[in-house]
């Protein structure tokens, strides 16, 4: 039992308990005390190991550490073992998953003060956190699986944790059905990842990434290019790309700190970690790369357009995480690695402070979530306020702040391998995040209050506030880990990541471009942020959206072509051909069986007479017949 | 006339198969009663003359256990006949089944 094992299971440990606290009813009506008790508990047993992460990272050499469990099962050649590495790649992630986690777990306690299902929230989180921890850690495809089944799992319960409140959406009426849809969309991702693991298994006959990436000769040129789109398909699911995108915004249905840890900092990260996880498979196949960049490219520009127009706060931001989440899959298809990991880590920091900051304004307006009826809330909520406004910059890009130095990265890097026409597509893209982040702060603080005088809003307690002054402070400061080649030669993250991921040959711009690409992207963040906020400061409502903003406001209306062409064709079948089926045929079976035993019984009941004497003649006659039996035959 | 085993085994066959036929077809409790304890005695007049044609002593002592069990067996059994009347007014076997399906 070493630290890695540890760190996996005190999660574990915390779901059983808050489990156990939740199913006993242990917290009752009002019981702050008990309340906080759960609460802290939990968050210490995701704190824990991100301390064990931490003390494993100061004594880090770049070896490949691993730790055995046992073996899960093996059939004939296979062997599958619960086991897990710790290399940088997985420590960088195990460091985010579980210090965005903690603080989001600290940020919990205060905003579901009250709620009925308080321990029942937190052991969903531990459980997460576990899934997550399995999904990084594990050395094999196989319970790498299991991690992504579970994170996928977590997310679908607490999407639906409200199960009985209502949720606007096309074909959506409560939480549940956004719940499902989530849930179901990953599944059609999921088939494919399956796929993948056929493909790689056929060649090689294991799963474990060692074998895999050390065998990696075995496979020709068709069959990488099949594995690397296959697990790409995967990811859209998991990562909100297109075609799979949609379910994202609707699984804001979610209490929204689940929204910072699980669909903006973590799960919907794991798409990402996992190709880079694998690049050195993926690099073998320049195509598949080359789609990645295209797919990554168009998401993020098609989200950041739907972004402009949307009303709700927690749509923005669910529809600037898919466009960011678009940003780190076109690092990955240029081959920018560490890039995308390094986007992925600064993107943890403001996407979380950004909907932390978003559930404290919705906290203070009572469960409000439109801009339109918000404003003016920057002198009634200083600390969320002011953290929201650092992690708006550093998601618009604004110079110097963390998603500054990590966007700037991946178009640096997207203009270094040639793609010129991608590279204007993210720059345009980068207009557009600046443009609609600003739209956003201005909506929701600045301006007057649209909101009824009534609702008196106040400042969140300092649970809430603390975690997101440390994630403020990570997304001014972040950047600090990954600076331009002209600033530092080689900076941290890049050599920390190197010994992890694949490495392509570079043709590293000259000093003169590369500061001509920090100037053109600092300008069109600022010129972003100052066009919007010209714009929105002055107006006083967001009127309706009409023309091409309906479009917009509509999501191109994506969600309703797929339910007619996908879920009302599904459900039609269902209801005419299936139904009947169910109906006749399966329940008729049943009740068949049922009903014949009955009927049988009624028939035979009759030879119970009672009287004594026919027994006796039976009894006679069977023994007539044995004994004749015996003595003819 | 030489009395042989076969005439002691027809003899008992006969009475077997008498009180065989009594329990079936007869309505009486106390007559069906009547028959068994006649099944039983054919079964003990075989065995004696088995005894007696195989010089074992064996038989004679199995007739003196089928005794005394048939002994028992006629204090319980008219016993019950007994508090079946008290109760039902008849020991007509027929109208005796309350154990029907």
């Amino acid at each position: 039992m070493n630290l890695i094992s540890i760190a996996v299971l005190l999660p574990l440990a915390g779901f059983l308990l808050s489990s156990l606290f939740s199913l006993t009813k242990f917290i009752g009506h009002h019981e702050s005390g008990k309340e906080k008790l759960v609460g802290f508990l939990s968050t210490l047993m995701i704190a824990i190991p991100f301390g064990l992460f931490a003390t494993l990272l100061v004594s880090f050499n770049g070896e490949v550490q691993t730790a055995t469990l046992y073996e899960w099962f093996s059939a004939g050649a296979l062997s599958i073992t619960v086991s897990y590495q710790l290399d940088s790649l997985s420590l960088l992630m195990a460091m985010i998953v579980t210090g965005v986690g903690s603080l989001i777990h600290l940020y919990s306690i205060g905003y579901m003060h009250g709620d009925e299902g308080f321990a029942r929230f937190f052991a969903y989180l531990n459980l997460f956190i576990f899934a997550m921890l399995n999904l990084i850690l594990a050395d094999n495809m196989v319970l790498m699986f299991l991690g992504w089944e579970g994170v996928g799992l977590c997310s679908y319960l607490l999407i639906g944790f409200w199960h009985d409140r209502k949720f606007e959406g096309v074909g959506i009426q409560t939480t549940t059905d956004a719940a499902n849809k989530a849930f179901i969309m990953n599944r059609i991702g999921d088939c494919a990842m399956l796929a993948a693991m056929f493909l790689i298994f056929q060649k090689i006959s294991a799963l474990d990434y060692h074998t895999i990436l050390s065998q990696k000769e075995a496979f020709d040129s068709t069959h990488a290019f099949w594995i690397a789109v296959l697990i790409f398909i995967g990811c859209t699911g998991k990562s909100a790309q297109i075609p799979l995108y949609t379910w994202l915004p609707d699984a804001m249905a979610g209490p929204t700190p689940v929204s910072a840890l699980i669909h903006a900092a973590t799960m919907v990260t794991s798409g990402i970690y996992l190709i880079a996880r694998l690049s050195p498979l993926f690099v073998m196949s320049p195509d598949a790369m080359h789609f990645i960049a295209i797919v990554g490219t168009a998401t993020a520009f098609v989200a950041a357009t739907i972004a402009l127009a949307q009303n709700d706060i927690k749509k923005v931001l669910a529809y600037s995480t898919v466009s960011q989440l678009g940003y780190m899959f076109l690092a990955l298809g240029v081959g920018a690695f560490s890039s995308a990991m390094f986007h992925v880590t600064t993107h943890a920091f403001f996407k979380a402070c950004l909907f932390l900051g978003s559930g404290s304004v919705i906290h203070a307006l009572h469960e409000e979530q439109d801009i339109r009826r918000m404003g003016g809330l920057a002198k009634v909520l200083p600390h969320t306020n002011l953290t929201f406004l650092l992690a708006s910059l550093a998601l618009a890009g604004c110079p110097l702040t963390a998603g500054f130095f990590s966007k700037d990265d991946i178009l640096a890097k997207t203009f270094e391998s040639g793609n010129y026409g991608l590279w204007g597509l993210g720059l345009a893209t980068a207009f557009l995040t600046a443009f609609y982040t600003m739209r956003l702060y201005t909506l929701t603080f600045l301006g007057e209050a649209r909101y009824e005088p009534n609702q008196r809003p106040h400042e969140s307690p300092a649970l809430m506030t603390v975690p997101m002054w440390i994630l403020a402070a990570l997304s001014l400061f972040g950047g600090a880990l990954g600076l331009p080649a002209v600033i530092q030669k080689a900076n941290w993250i890049q050599a920390f990541l190197s010994t992890s991921l694949a490495s392509l040959p570079a043709n590293h711009l000259e000093h003169t471009t590369e500061w001509t690409l920090l100037a053109v992207s600092s300008l069109v963040a600022i010129l972003g942020l100052a066009v919007s906020f010209s714009i929105y400061s002055k107006a006083k409502v967001p009127g309706e959206p009409e023309g091409i903003w309906t479009v917009l406001y509509r999501k191109y209306y994506l969600d309703e072509l797929y339910d007619a062409l996908v879920a009302k064709p599904f459900q039609a079948i269902s209801a005419r051909l299936l139904t009947p089926i169910d109906h006749r045929v399966l329940d008729g079976l049943i009740n068949g069986i049922g009903s014949s035993i009955l009927g049988l019984g009624g028939a035979l009941k009759h030879w119970q007479t009672g009287v004594a004497q026919n027994y006796a003649l039976v009894i006679t006659i069977g023994l007539i017949l044995l004994v004749g039996y015996i003595v003819l035959a | 006339m030489h009395v042989e085993l076969n005439h002691y085994l027809w003899l008992s066959a006969f009475m077997f198969t008498a009180g065989v036929i009594g329990v079936l077809v007869r309505r009486n409790a106390i007559v069906i009663f009547m028959c068994i304890e006649l099944m039983l005695n054919a079964v003990n007049l075989s065995l004696v003359a088995f005894s007696h044609f195989l010089a074992d002593i064996q038989g004679q002592m199995m007739v003196f256990f089928v005794m005394t069990v048939a002994a028992a067996e006629a204090a319980v059994g008219l016993a019950i006949v007994i508090s079946l009347f008290r109760n039902r007014q008849t020991v007509n076997i027929d109208e005796i089944n309350l154990l029907k399906g």
